[in-house]
């Protein structure tokens, strides 16, 4: 019998569905908009139509995310940290520090061989450490979010911003602009600037290889480009790395309520 | 103005001369120049008092603001830039003060501009600036003992209050004044990001908040920051606050309520340029006239 993840994100709400060997069935996901209690309930069943199952099919439903609360009816709640421990070592069985940046938080997280948590950091309540930054930056820049990545591929680094604080890493941007410096200079300094706000955080808990990184920013090129410049370890990018919290539920699900793996 | 277009977040700039002051021959004549992330200062004393004062917005070159602030200064003072013995440019923008003698940190001179405005029983500054909130002890003499500063982040900062003022469409000079207007103290917000206030708010007004509410639950969170901050450079009377924020009252009645402390009152600065927000620029400029002293001896 099936079992089901939901990740209550706070931009999107994300559905995974694991069969009995923990493989992957199906993926959903749409946005949370004003009535995440609806989303949910609309992306669960696009999944289980994706997996060609129905409701009583699934076995267990474990939900995470900061919307918890807003969650369809859930048979049980895993929290973020713990969803990313277990999804990271389930994605790369070797990794042992798996980073989350998320639309509105951000989390770093170290955990053994079996996806228990070692210790963690989050970065929450402040923008600066996650893709609101970035989305705030690409507003500034007046390029679209989803076109930065690619632009800043183009930079050598000439410029520097600050990724302390969204309202002023604006004023730097603009006087950025000001200063005429090319666009795609300011791109790669705004990615700068986030993979290092996210290093620092790296470094408040150590960081153990192998490292996975996740989250919806994890598909933005332009950042995982700067990560990867910036810190000195591989870094593994799964596919599908924005599902990673609801995979974490779901695999969850399944150690709950019984399946053939771990 | 355009109904619609209105920029809440704008406040007053200015600038006054005191002529009872006007120099005479013999007169030693300084400036101080506080170039910060929000506004930009100029103050001119003479033998240690203050002539002219200029208060106007920082714009995107450090250079020409400091110019500009400087020659607001000098309007209708009968006074060229030539005429100043000695300048001391300080603030964030400090290093591009083109006609600076020498620079300060904004720190010794808020503590020196304190001592001046209040007099010698200041010891502990809170100045809430553009960009950063710092905590400074200073002893009688309006020297810094130490000192600490929030990590850089807009809350409770003049940028993060500007950026409320054009959320909540409520002009920045009245926010602490609409914010004291509630029943009851609503509990802090409790996040306060000033770029996920863009959303939260929102939320709290769809909710049914009266904008008051909102706004009070905001300046709540920040007057904590700011006595946390307080506490931990340990707050000693007598208690006064510098920078912009000095300002509002929304935030000084609140600082006031949760150290229960009173802070020093706000002086009648439009009589005598004795403004807390230019507190940095009298530091610098008292600071001017001491190096001008010693370069002669």
């Amino acid at each position: 019998m099936p079992f089901a993840g939901i990740d209550m994100g706070i931009q999107n709400v994300k559905v995974v569905i694991l069969d009995d060997d923990g493989k992957i069935l199906a993926r959903s996901i749409s946005p949370s908009g004003f009535e995440p209690a609806k989303a949910a309930e609309q992306t669960f069943r696009e999944a289980l139509s994706n997996a060609g199952i129905r409701r009583d099919d699934i076995k267990h439903v474990t939900a995470t995310g900061a919307g918890l609360d807003m969650a369809l009816e859930a048979d049980s709640t895993i929290s973020m940290v713990a969803a990313d421990a277990k999804a990271g070592v389930y994605l790369l069985p070797s990794a042992r520090t798996v980073i989350d940046v998320g639309a509105e938080e951000s989390r770093i997280v170290v955990c053994d061989e079996r996806g228990n948590v070692l210790d963690f950091t989050l970065n929450e309540r402040c923008a600066a450490g996650s893709g609101a930054f970035l989305e705030a930056m690409a507003r500034a820049l007046e390029v679209r979010i989803e076109e930065m990545g690619e632009l800043s591929l183009k930079a050598k680094g000439t410029a520097s911003i600050s990724a302390t604080c969204v309202i002023f890493g604006e004023t730097d941007v603009v006087s950025l602009i000001h200063r005429q410096e090319p666009k795609h200079e300011i791109a790669r300094a705004i990615y700068d600037a986030l993979a290092e706000r996210i290093i620092s955080m790296v470094h408040r808990v150590g960081l153990k290889p192998s490292v996975i990184l996740v989250g919806g920013v994890a598909k933005d090129i332009g950042f995982t480009a700067a990560l990867r410049r910036k810190l000195e370890a591989e870094i593994f990018v799964p596919n599908y790395p924005e599902y990673a919290g609801a995979l974490g539920a779901a695999l969850h699900a399944l150690a709950k309520a019984g399946g053939n793996i771990q | 103005m355009i109904e619609g277009s209105q920029q809440y977040w704008r406040w007053r700039e200015y600038h006054l001369v005191f002529p009872e002051k006007r120099p005479k021959q013999s007169s030693i004549i300084t400036a101080g120049v506080d170039i910060g992330s929000v506004s930009s200062k100029a103050v001119i004393m003479v033998n240690g008092e203050i002539y002219s004062i200029s208060i106007m917005r920082t714009g995107s070159s450090s250079p020409d603001s400091a110019k500009k602030v400087m020659e607001w200064a000098l309007k209708d003072t009968e006074l060229k830039l030539s005429d100043i013995h000695y300048i001391v440019g300080t603030g964030y923008g400090r290093v591009n003060v083109p006609m600076a003698h020498n620079t300060l940190t904004e720190i010794a001179c808020h503590a020196k501009g304190a001592n001046y405005i209040w007099g010698p029983t200041v010891r502990t500054i809170l100045d809430v600036g553009g960009q950063d909130i710092k905590a400074i002890k200073c002893d009688e003499k309006g020297k810094v003992l130490s000192f600490l500063m929030n990590d850089k982040c807009a809350a409770g900062t003049g940028r993060g209050m500007e950026v409320l003022a054009d959320l909540l469409k409520i002009p920045i000079e009245e926010m602490g004044a609409v914010s004291l207007n509630v029943d009851e103290e609503p509990e802090p917000v409790s996040c306060t990001c000033v770029a996920f206030a863009r959303t939260e708010a929102m939320w709290l007004l769809r909710r049914g908040w009266t904008k008051e509410k909102v706004l009070a639950a905001y300046m709540r969170a920040m007057a904590i920051r700011m006595c946390n901050l307080l506490q931990r450079v340990g707050c000693e009377s007598e208690l006064a606050v510098t920078g912009g924020q000095s300002k509002n009252v929304g935030i000084i009645s609140r600082v006031e309520s949760l150290l229960g402390m009173k802070t020093l009152p706000m002086p009648e600065w439009e009589k005598d340029g004795r403004d807390p927000m230019a507190a940095g620029a009298i530091g610098a400029a008292l600071f001017a006239k001491a190096l001008h002293e010693k370069a002669k001896k």
